[in-house]
């Protein structure tokens, strides 16, 4: 595995511990993510993946009694340093859900909302803002005659591109996805990795999944956790053709998870 | 006996208490109706009461009960979802908020002549105000505060929480996630809970008489000065409402004809309180309708 050179990682994680209360969850992970890249991160039920991607703009703290121990450097700030603004890390990583969670809201101001709360106000603006972010997520073509009706009329995959359409309006850096197409039928699932190979052009995404085709098929490096550590890191493709660790293996073969 | 005989008799038994609480709703529903509804006319709703000759109406009484029932909204409502966004979002599970938790439900308790007295000492004598609308609209704001808690509390807590993330996700701050995202959410359970804790306002007695007063003064109701002691509109001034009066005919009236004005009251009372609750069930389901988007 190649090293990576320091300008072209965004987030370099070292040592990284985390405690539900008593429950170790996460142990001593060491994993740098690069720029405009497409990190998978698969594993079994429990294994630690969708707590890791929560600590990457900190919506872990939703929990309560969480302890973290160990840096997680985004652009060289550290954001377990208690000075770090939420608010500014979370428009510069934004995070899309297991499942559509639009607002209760028309289509128009559920992207808009980002923007709106951070400070753009000129209509033009906002549509400009609007139209570029549902055309990166394919969604414009389909929604443009109806930009004022409820979100929650929008089928479950175009409420999903929907959600990563609000997420993209606030211009972030980084697009967390955390199982974005677990709830979806297959051909919205298409659409959606369609996506992300468009993205990756200009984001950087770090996207947990269950299927592993779907790693294979969008991801760029892929990490294999298990009970809560990083066993192997690697490209995708070394991941899935030739895995160092025998754990690795016997996962993508379907011997056990 | 086996598991089937029970269960019929269970099924009996249940269907048996159904009827009991549904004719003891209906007979007495109809029983205030029918002797009520006669003596509802134009005339009835729209003349002053009368101590000493027959003939009176209520006309200052069903203003007065729907003057105190906004005025208490206006304190309450803001109060009462300010608390209910504290218990759901702020208070951190521990002691003290076990205390405001039990003081809540301690005062949701309390019985109304309980609070009437509370309101005399505090609201009437210790402010030196007298019998006043805006003391009998703080007594009822002490009875009706915590049912309104209790409810945002409830309806804020009943949005969904991937609605919350979503917003925190986007870098919005936790008061303005509250503003835009659970308040509105929120909104139809709160407005239907308010509806129907105005019903309850709207038909107290108890806490009125000893704060509000069991007079009227005359009113002139071109006169629109809210600091004219002839104004409607006066908070300063005392006001009996429609539940006081039905009391008050009926224990100290001079008039011939008490049983008709308080029948015709009652009427009215249970007519006005029905609607609070079908407006609170109709634009409930019209606002979920709207903001869901579903048929």
């Amino acid at each position: 595995m190649a090293i990576p050179t320091l300008t072209r990682q965004v987030f370099d994680i070292k040592d990284l511990n985390l405690w539900y209360g008593d429950h170790h969850a996460l142990k001593n992970i060491n994993f740098p993510i690069n720029k405009k890249e497409v990190t998978a991160i698969i594993g079994p039920s429990g294994c630690g993946k969708s707590t890791f991607i929560k600590t990457l703009n900190l919506m872990i703290n939703m929990v309560p009694n969480v302890k973290m121990t160990g840096e997680i450097n985004i652009n060289g700030q550290n954001i377990l340093d208690k000075k770090v603004d939420l608010v500014d890390l979370r428009k510069q990583v934004g995070m899309v859900f297991q499942k559509g969670n639009p607002f209760p809201q028309s289509i128009f101001d559920n992207v808009a909302y980002g923007p709106r709360v951070h400070g753009i106000t000129k209509k033009k603006h906002l549509d400009e803002i609007v139209i570029k972010s549902l055309m990166d997520v394919a969604l414009w073509e389909e929604v443009k005659d109806r930009l004022n009706a409820p979100a929650l009329g929008l089928s479950g995959g175009q409420q999903q591109r929907l959600c990563i359409a609000r997420a993209l309006a606030t211009k972030p850096e980084v697009l967390l996805m955390d199982e974005p197409t677990s709830a979806l039928d297959p051909i919205s699932t298409l659409k959606i990795e369609e996506m992300i190979l468009e993205l990756k052009e200009k984001y950087t995404i770090v996207i947990v999944t269950h299927n592993m085709q779907q790693a294979s098929r969008v991801s760029d490096k892929t990490a294999f956790f298990l009970m809560g550590e990083l066993i192997e890191l690697d490209s995708t493709s070394t991941i899935f053709s030739n895995p160092k660790d025998s754990r690795t293996e016997g996962y993508i073969t379907g011997r056990f998870g | 006996m086996n598991s089937k005989t029970a269960d019929r008799i269970a099924t009996g038994v249940f269907i048996a208490i159904a009827i009991i609480i549904i004719s003891i709703l209906v007979g007495l529903f109809s029983y205030i109706l029918v002797n009520g509804l006669k003596h509802i006319s134009l005339d009835f709703l729209t003349t002053p009461s009368s101590n000493v000759r027959a003939g009176g109406g209520i006309r200052d009484q069903l203003f007065n009960s729907f003057y105190i029932l906004f005025i208490t909204m206006l304190i309450a409502l803001p109060l009462g979802i300010g608390g209910g966004i504290y218990m759901a979002e702020y208070a951190k599970p521990g002691k003290i908020t076990d205390i405001v938790r039990s003081c809540i439900e301690v005062l949701a308790s309390l019985p109304s002549i309980v609070i009437g007295m509370f309101g005399l000492l505090m609201f009437v004598n210790l402010t030196g105000w007298g019998y006043t609308i805006l003391g009998g609209a703080l007594a009822l704001t002490v009875f009706n505060l915590p049912v309104i808690v209790r409810v945002s509390e409830d309806a804020i807590r009943a949005v969904p929480s991937d609605l919350k993330e979503a917003s925190l996700a986007l870098g919005i701050t936790k008061w303005h996630t509250i503003k835009t995202v659970l308040l509105p959410s929120a909104f139809p359970t709160i407005l239907t809970g308010a509806i129907l804790a105005a019903g309850r306002v709207f038909g107290e007695a108890a806490a009125l008489l000893f704060t509000a007063g069991l007079s009227t003064p005359r009113l002139d109701y071109a006169n629109w000065n809210p600091f004219s002691s002839q104004s409607p509109l006066n908070i300063f001034r005392p006001a009996e409402t429609l539940a006081v009066h039905i009391w008050s005919v009926n224990t100290q009236g001079l008039i011939p004809d008490v049983e008709d004005v308080s029948n015709g009251s009652a009427a009215v009372l249970v007519l006005s309180v029905l609607v609070f609750n079908l407006l609170a069930r109709w634009i409930g389901s019209m606002i979920h309708k709207k903001v869901t988007a579903s048929k």
